[in-house]
Order: C-alpha cells, then structure tokens, then sequence
C-alpha cells in the first residue's frame, strides 16, 4: 500500500519572477503513513504553513511531486476530491465562522459535498460529541460563543467532513490551557481511537511531544530532523539554538546533564522526569545525599 | 484563486530614486505631469521619455513593473488612438469600413498614445519607488499649509494612511479565507452569476466581521495612547532635503521647460 502523503524533491517558490520572489520550500522528502500523529514543529517562516497547503493542493510545488493517496496533485482535476480527504484547519479558524446558526457552520462543508440533509444531521451530531461541544445549542449564533467554543466549532466543521488526514495550523494558539490539554485530548483519541492520520502544525514542541509519535523540525525550508520525540529531544542544544521551544522538564533535565549529572534527559513528561532525577540521587550515594539534602 | 494587489506596488529596493524626500518625488511628478499635457509635439515627448528612461534605470525598477502599470489600460488607449484618428478632420489617407482615417488623425492619435503612456509610467514610477506611508506623509506635509482654512489635512492622511496600512492585511485575510473555505470544499471559481455571489458570503461575512472588530481594537489602541489628532504632534521621521533632492527637481523642471521649447 503506497503512502497516504508523498512529497518528492518539492520546492516552492513564493512570487515568482519579482525581485520579492524567495523559495519558502527547498527540497522535501517525505512520506506520512496511515494511521500517525505527526508534529510538524519550525520557527516562525520556516515554511510549515506553506508544506501543509500542498497536502491538500492549495498549493502547487513549483517543482518537485505531491502524491496523496496514489494521486498527484498537480495533475489531477478532482482538487474538491482530494480536499474532502485532507480536512485542514488554519490558524484562528473561529475567524472563518460565517453561518447564522452552530448547525449550519456545521453542515458548510458537508452541504458543498451534496451529502443528504439526514446525513447531515447524523454527522453533525457525531461531530459534536466527539468534540466534547453538545452541550451547546445548536440554533444559537456561533457568534455568541466564548473564543475557545468558536475554535471548537470551526474545527468541528472541518472534521464533520470525515477527512482521512486531519491537518491543523496552530491549533492551540490563543487557548488557554485547560482548552489546550482537553482539544489535544479528543485529536488523541481520534487518532487512537479511528486511526485517524493527524499532522499539527505548532513552533512549541512542549505542546504536542506528548501525543505525537513523529516530529518534524522544519527550518529554512528544509527537513532537519525527522524522527520519534525522543530522537529528536537527542538535539535539545540544536533546537534551542534555532529558537524551538522545548518541554521546560528536557531542558531542566538537559542543564542537569551539562553540569556533570549522568541522565538521559529526551524523556516526555513529567513522572519519567521524577524516576530519572530520583534515581541520579540515589546513585550518588550517602556522601552526596548528606552534603545536598538539608535535614529537616 | 488568490488576490494578488496591484494597488499601490511598491518595491523596497534601494536606489538613488528610492532615497529622494517623497515630497520632492510627488511634486516633481506632478510638475512633469503638467509638461507632458502642455507639450505639442514629438521631439517633446522624445526627451520626456528618455528622462522617464533614465529614472527607471536610475531607480533599478525592472520596466517590466512599468509595463504591468500600462497593461489594465491598454483597451483605454487603443480606443482613445481610433477616436482621434477616425474623428479628426483632415487629409484622408485610408478608408476602413465607413471610417475615414486622416492624417492628422494619425498625428493626433500618436500624440494621444504618448501622452498616456508617459502620465501613466511616470505615476506608476512614483508609486513603485515611493512606498504608500511615504506618499500620505508628503501629501500630509504639503497640504498643512491649507490648514490655516480649515482643512483637515491631518486628519485625512491619517485616514489615507490607515487605509493604505489595512489593504495588504486585508488581502492576506481574505486569502486566507477563501483558501478555510476552499478546504471546506466551497466553491468559489465556478457557477452562474447568482451562485457565484451566494458563494461569496461565506467569504464576506468573515471578512466583514474580521474587520469591524479591527476598526474597533484600532480604534481603542489609539484612544490608549492619547491619540487626539495632529495638534502638536511631532514624528519620529523627520524629512530633510537634500541636495540630490534639489538636483532632482531642477532636472524635472529643465526637461519639461525644455520639452515644451522644441
């Protein structure tokens, strides 16, 4: 089975043909797997926005190939097709909320796909508890909810669509973070839970490490690390040097490491953190323990 | 599917063109612009020309950005050419359909062409070297005499100016927008009239809300920092003239003296 997304040597060239012109993608190889909770992780204009738009061909590489699904991009007619298999959220989505109603926000993108208005109501009430939303109304105005509902609803409008990738620009951006833990909580389980393919764009690597199993640091238009967190929490001084945040307990662990302390610090959270540290302690032995640790 | 601006194209390089005070720029187009309808005949518009030529090589401005600028009036120009050439009384030298083409028509109609193409390219230079902010601060500078009669000078570059600063963020949203939409399976390419303008809504209300709640934060942040107008304002980018600014204008004016003379 080929991959669910290929990209072969794909550039992409912002205005052509103008001296504003510059190549925002230089070279990417990649593929993305069925089934994987991808973070695409790069400092601000390192061209992670611009990789996501091929996915679902608003963007077209200026060279290179986009195959999704066995399908090139560039060549195929049927763009409306492939955007139905590669739901896509962007950054501030409750910015494209248009509807009267949270129910016709809901049903936009189902009613462009000529579903049945039966089928509809199915999928918008699917779509609602598995966002954790039903307890709204939904002949209410959208426009009427807090921020952190208006962000559920437009990405509960893209995932209403049932899309085999669900790509998201920035998701947690602006949420508070309760909102932040429960959204990334429910995408989880989508993916857990319906194998569904999910890639999250972020410039924080602290946000997502815990849920995804593959990174991709992006920088300059390049990929210059791709591979499982723990690998690329190997790099912790790379990825502060390019100015990445990472999870505050790696680089704790990280300073720990620099000052002499024998422990692995590309741990993921916090009770990994606690067993590394407590076991560091221990094998420094009484000597140690007696001169560090006060008595109380 | 995505807008691309043509308002206002400014190209950041830096040249000797770029560099020249606004004011001086605007007033020297401006004052060009009155030779170019003030001259009667070739020679004029020759040297016109050459010195249009030599700003834009000086200003390091691809012509083609030049070309872009003529490209929306084409049509315009083309018409304006026929009229002058079927209209005009004189000696006939051809015969099209029941149209009779003279002469002087011709001469006419060349002149016509020229006048255009010149008035446009030297507008278009302006606003390529020149970026907008630029262009209110001068315009602002040079109408605060008036102000002494009542005329809100101040206030309507401030206006201009924040209109101006909005377009290509405006531009940017409504691109993003279409491309949410778009991802949404929205279509917004194809259809009659009457689908084509429902399928603008979910692109306009968005947009239209975006906006108002911007005016709004704008408005407040303004209010924050004891924005009251431009009584006693002073700014951070104070413009001085230069001697290349003088030399600039000089040569403006000698050309189209001179352009007129011959």
């Amino acid at each position: 089975m080929p991959s669910l997304i290929e990209l072969r040597d794909v550039w992409y060239q912002y205005n052509p043909n103008s001296p504003l012109s510059y190549w925002a993608l230089k070279g990417i190889d990649l593929k993305i797997e069925r089934g994987e909770f991808i973070s695409i992780i790069g400092p601000t204009g390192s061209g992670k926005s611009t990789l996501i738009q091929h996915f679902n061909g608003l963007l077209k590489p200026t060279k290179g190939e986009v195959i999704v699904d066995g399908i090139e991009i560039s060549k195929t007619k049927d763009l409306k097709a492939l955007r139905k298999k590669v739901g896509m959220v962007f950054q501030y989505p409750e910015t494209q909320i248009f509807s009267e109603t949270i129910y016709d926000e809901l049903a936009f993108g189902l009613r462009n796909y000529g579903y049945s208005e039966d089928e509809i109501k199915e999928r918008v009430e699917d779509v609602v508890k598995k966002l954790g939303i039903e307890y709204i109304p939904l002949d209410k105005s959208p426009f009427l909810l807090s921020g952190g509902e208006m962000r559920r609803v437009a990405i509960a409008s893209v995932l209403a669509m049932e899309p085999e990738v669900f790509v998201l620009d920035e998701p947690l951006a602006n949420l508070d973070p309760q909102g932040r833990r429960e959204l990334l909580k429910e995408i989880d389980y989508l993916n857990r839970k319906e194998s569904l393919t999910v890639i999250i764009v972020s410039h924080d690597l602290s946000e997502v490490s815990k849920y995804a199993d593959r990174i991709i640091v992006l920088f300059d238009g390049t990929i210059l690390m791709d591979g499982p967190p723990r690998e690329i929490f190997k790099n912790v001084e790379k990825l502060l040097e390019i100015s990445l945040g990472v999870p505050q307990i790696v680089e704790l662990l990280y300073t720990l490491y620099k000052k002499g302390a024998d422990i692995p610090y590309n741990i993921l959270d916090l009770d990994e953190a606690v067993r590394v540290i407590v076991k560091w302690r221990r094998s420094l032995g009484n000597r140690d323990k007696l001169r560090t640790i006060p008595t109380t | 599917m995505a807008i691309e601006i043509s308002f206002g194209q400014y190209l950041p390089l830096n040249s000797s063109i770029h560099r020249l005070d606004p004011r001086i720029k605007l007033i020297a187009t401006f004052i060009s612009i009155i030779f170019i309808f003030i001259v009667k005949n070739f020679y004029g518009y020759a040297l016109l020309a050459s010195f249009l030529l030599g700003l834009i090589i000086l200003s390091k401005v691809p012509p083609l950005y030049i070309f872009r600028g003529l490209k929306p009036l084409i049509f315009f120009i083309l018409l304006t050419f026929a009229l002058h050439l079927f209209t005009t009384q004189g000696t006939v030298i051809f015969h099209f359909w029941f149209l009779k083409g003279t002469m002087e028509g011709l001469r006419n109609g060349l002149l016509m062409v020229a006048r255009f193409m010149l008035l446009i390219s030297f507008s278009t230079l302006l606003t390529l070297t020149c970026s907008p902010l630029e262009l209110t601060d001068a315009l602002e500078s040079l109408l605060s005499p008036l102000k002494r009669i009542g005329f809100p000078s101040h206030e309507i570059a401030m206006m201009m100016s924040i209109a101006l600063r909005f377009i290509p963020v405006l531009v940017e949203e409504t691109n993003r927008i279409i491309k949410a939409q778009v991802a949404r399976g929205a279509d917004i390419e194809s259809g009659g009239i009457l689908s084509r303008a429902k399928n603008l809504i979910p692109i306009l209300v968005p947009l239209f809300i975006n906006t108002f709640k911007r005016a709004d934060d704008l408005a407040l942040a303004m209010e924050v920092r004891c924005y009251r107008g431009g009584e006693g304002r002073t700014r951070m980018k104070e413009y001085v003239l230069s001697q290349s600014d003088f030399l600039f204008l000089f040569a403006s004016i000698i050309v189209g003296i001179v352009s007129v003379l011959i």
